[in-house]
């Protein structure tokens, strides 16, 4: 299976500001009654964008200026809570391509890195730098770096980090596990008829 | 050299090294749901690939089930849509299914334990991220996504990389009144709730010798809470006891054997740990959540963090957040708020024990007026053996709904919900914003038996007083 190669995506970023922003609120429960992901980006974040009678809230994905932006910016340990991949998919279905935090709950960090989301970490004050860029001009584009691990906008470069098995395998375009995880399987095999309880 | 039980398990799993670093890691228990499984074998027929092992993989319905229904089909066409697509992927598949007529279906991390699937030394994974219960047998068990599940039913192996282990050590003794919800709320309180990212969480201790098999599997289901990818309690005789004669153990000579293999793959003494945190038993009391992420924690006789006392300014912005929503005042004693709901069950804190255990309390007393109360056994067998010993009626006499197996509403995917701004006294595992199906509704997490106290009285309560257990 050919992957692209995923060394660098360039977009306007909006800013979701708070910490701990877990997968219920990516995307509340009743909206997984599904059995595929079409369709999820419309809910994301939905009972934070939206009131009970379907008007909007004050939310920065709600603000016709960051309409379009693929990059996503927000705080501490986002995406934790549960496993839920319809997350990363509703993040993606809405038209995002990348997502910069402060850190990552790893769960979603993997989920994202296999569907070839890059989830960047940068520090509280870059994240502040980004987010003050885009506020005074929603149209900034917000370059991610994967390859060299650092963020360029408005003229200025900060650093940025992503576990390195992540950057190895967005950069080389094999993200998506799969075509390797076959080649091993009779490898597998093997091991598994050797391990009482599967053999068995 | 002397290993941990993770690092003992991880080697014997290991297939090989993927090209980023990652390792091909071997899944001998697979456990698939209604929710996370569809989209993985949609991809998998796109993809034309078959089950590699289905007789390693083992599924069960929980999260959409209506618990005050059986027949089918179900009132919300979309719930009846993933339960007929869960049981056509398994026939298609031959994969084993704990259908409700099986009188086997329940909570997925309740089902593999009580069908004896859940055993030491091996490695689980399901599309589910309070996976880690499982480690309370001394298996690594990982929450996965959707993609994973395809990878897993495709090859029965995941990338993955290896963590690092935190040995927590909680040594002494709980005081009265004090219950393993309270250890885990506890933890995660001390550790934060990005505390365990990177790691896998040992549990250990006097405080864990002592506990029962159902106490380990509620700390270890909520290691996720505390960002712990995986958390496990060595095997010890309390996990071979619970597990033999049960369907799927080792029978006759085998599970002579079988012991043998559970009791070498325990950490050896003097393993290097990458983290040791001891924690002292006499300081956990009867623990409450006040706000919006399982770390907002406080003991009962505590007051809500007041916003205004925050030493950094992003505790402060997080207080701030949690109380707007829980429109709960700073400062105050959070003894005495008013409930509008009971929720005992889900997969912390839905076993046989934890109704056992709040039944002692609640026999002769009665839900207070305007509190609905409901009762939703982990799974078919819980409701089963509290059906015999009586115990159901104990709770329908206290005036608590007593319903069908369930994750019910611990995340409200089935139509138990809350409504509007409701607050909710919780045995479940999360408290996020709208996690109990009302986008404006409110959760407080606490033990099965704080939930009892604040049924009956109305209001959080602590269960010490209210059902006079001494605390000393």
């Amino acid at each position: 299976m050919s992957l692209p190669k995923i060394t660098r995506v360039a977009g306007p970023a909006v800013f979701v500001p708070g910490n701990d922003i877990d997968t219920d609120r990516i995307i509340p429960a009743r909206f997984m009654k599904c059995v595929t992901f079409d369709g999820l980006g419309e809910f994301l974040f939905y009972d934070v964008r939206k009131n009970a009678d379907g008007s909007d809230k004050a939310h920065p994905l709600n603000e016709p200026r960051y309409k379009g932006a693929t990059v996503l910016v927000s705080g501490a340990n986002f995406g934790c809570g549960s496993s839920r991949e319809h997350a990363p998919q509703a993040i993606h279905k809405y038209g995002f391509k990348a997502v910069v935090a402060e850190s990552f709950a790893e769960i979603f960090f993997g989920n994202c890195t296999t569907l070839g989301i890059p989830c960047l970490c940068a520090a509280r004050a870059d994240i502040a730098r980004i987010a003050a860029a885009v506020e005074a001009d929603p149209k900034t584009e917000v370059v991610l770096d994967v390859t060299a691990q650092e963020i360029r906008f408005a003229g200025q470069t900060i650093p940025a980090s992503i576990r390195e098995s992540a950057r190895d395998a967005l950069i080389h375009g094999r993200w998506d596990p799969i075509g390797e995880l076959i080649e091993g399987l009779p490898t597998a095999k093997t091991l598994a008829a050797g391990l009482p309880y599967i053999a068995a | 050299m002397p290993k941990t039980l993770f690092e003992k398990v991880w080697e014997a799993h290991t297939v090989r090294s993927l090209a980023n670093g990652q390792t091909q890691l071997l899944v001998g228990t697979h456990l698939i749901h209604e929710v996370t499984s569809p989209q993985a074998f949609g991809m998998l027929r796109d993809l034309g690939l078959k089950v590699a092992f289905p007789q390693r993989t083992f599924a069960t319905v929980d999260h959409i089930v209506p618990t005050d229904q059986v027949s089918e089909p179900y009132a919300d066409p979309l719930a009846d849509a993933m339960m007929k697509e869960l049981r056509s992927n398994c026939r298609q598949f031959g994969i084993t299914f704990f259908d409700r007529p099986s009188g086997k279906q329940g909570i997925v991390h309740i089902v593999g334990p009580e069908q004896g699937i859940t055993q030491p030394g091996t490695t689980i994974a399901c599309g589910d991220s309070h996976t880690s219960t499982h480690g309370a047998f001394g298996a690594i068990a990982f929450g996965i996504g959707t993609t994973q599940i395809r990878d897993v039913l495709a090859t029965q192996t995941m990338a993955l990389g290896a963590l690092k282990v935190r040995r927590i050590h909680v040594e002494g003794k709980l005081r009265p009144g004090v219950y393993a919800k309270d250890v885990i709320l506890h933890i995660i309180r001390t550790l934060g709730v990005n505390g365990g990212t990177g790691y896998a969480y040992e549990y250990g201790g006097s405080v864990f010798d002592r506990f029962t098999m159902e106490e380990r599997m509620t700390v270890c289901n909520m290691s996720i809470e505390g960002g712990a990818r995986a958390g496990y309690v060595n095997p010890d005789e309390t996990t071979f006891t619970y597990l033999r004669g049960r369907p799927y153990a080792p029978k006759g000579a085998h599970w002579d054997a079988a012991v043998a293999r559970w009791r070498a793959v325990a950490s050896d003494p003097g393993c290097r740990y990458d983290d040791v945190v001891a924690i002292d038993a006499g300081e956990i009391a009867p623990t409450v959540t006040w706000g919006i992420n399982p770390g907002q924690g406080i003991s009962i006789n505590e007051n809500i963090p007041d916003p205004g006392k925050a030493v950094a300014a992003d505790e402060k912005a997080s207080i701030e957040e949690a109380l707007a929503y829980m429109k709960l005042l700073p400062g105050a004693p959070i003894k005495g708020t008013k409930i509008d709901v009971a929720f005992l069950g889900s997969c912390t804190n839905g076993r046989l024990s934890d109704f056992q255990e709040v039944a002692r309390f609640l026999k002769g007393r009665h839900v207070a007026p305007g509190v609905k109360a409901i009762a939703v056994p982990g799974s078919q067998g819980v409701g089963v053996l509290c059906v015999e010993l009586g115990i159901d009626r104990i709770f329908r006499e206290a005036g608590f709904e007593w319903r069908e197996a369930g994750c019910s509403m611990c995340l409200a995917m089935n139509p138990d919900k809350l409504i509007g701004e409701q607050l909710c006294a919780s045995s479940s595992n999360r408290n996020f914003k709208g996690r109990q199906g009302s986008p404006t509704g409110r959760t407080l997490l606490m033990s099965p038996v704080m939930v009892a106290a604040a049924a009956v009285t109305g209001a959080v309560a602590d269960a010490r007083e209210v059902f006079g257990v001494s605390a000393n």
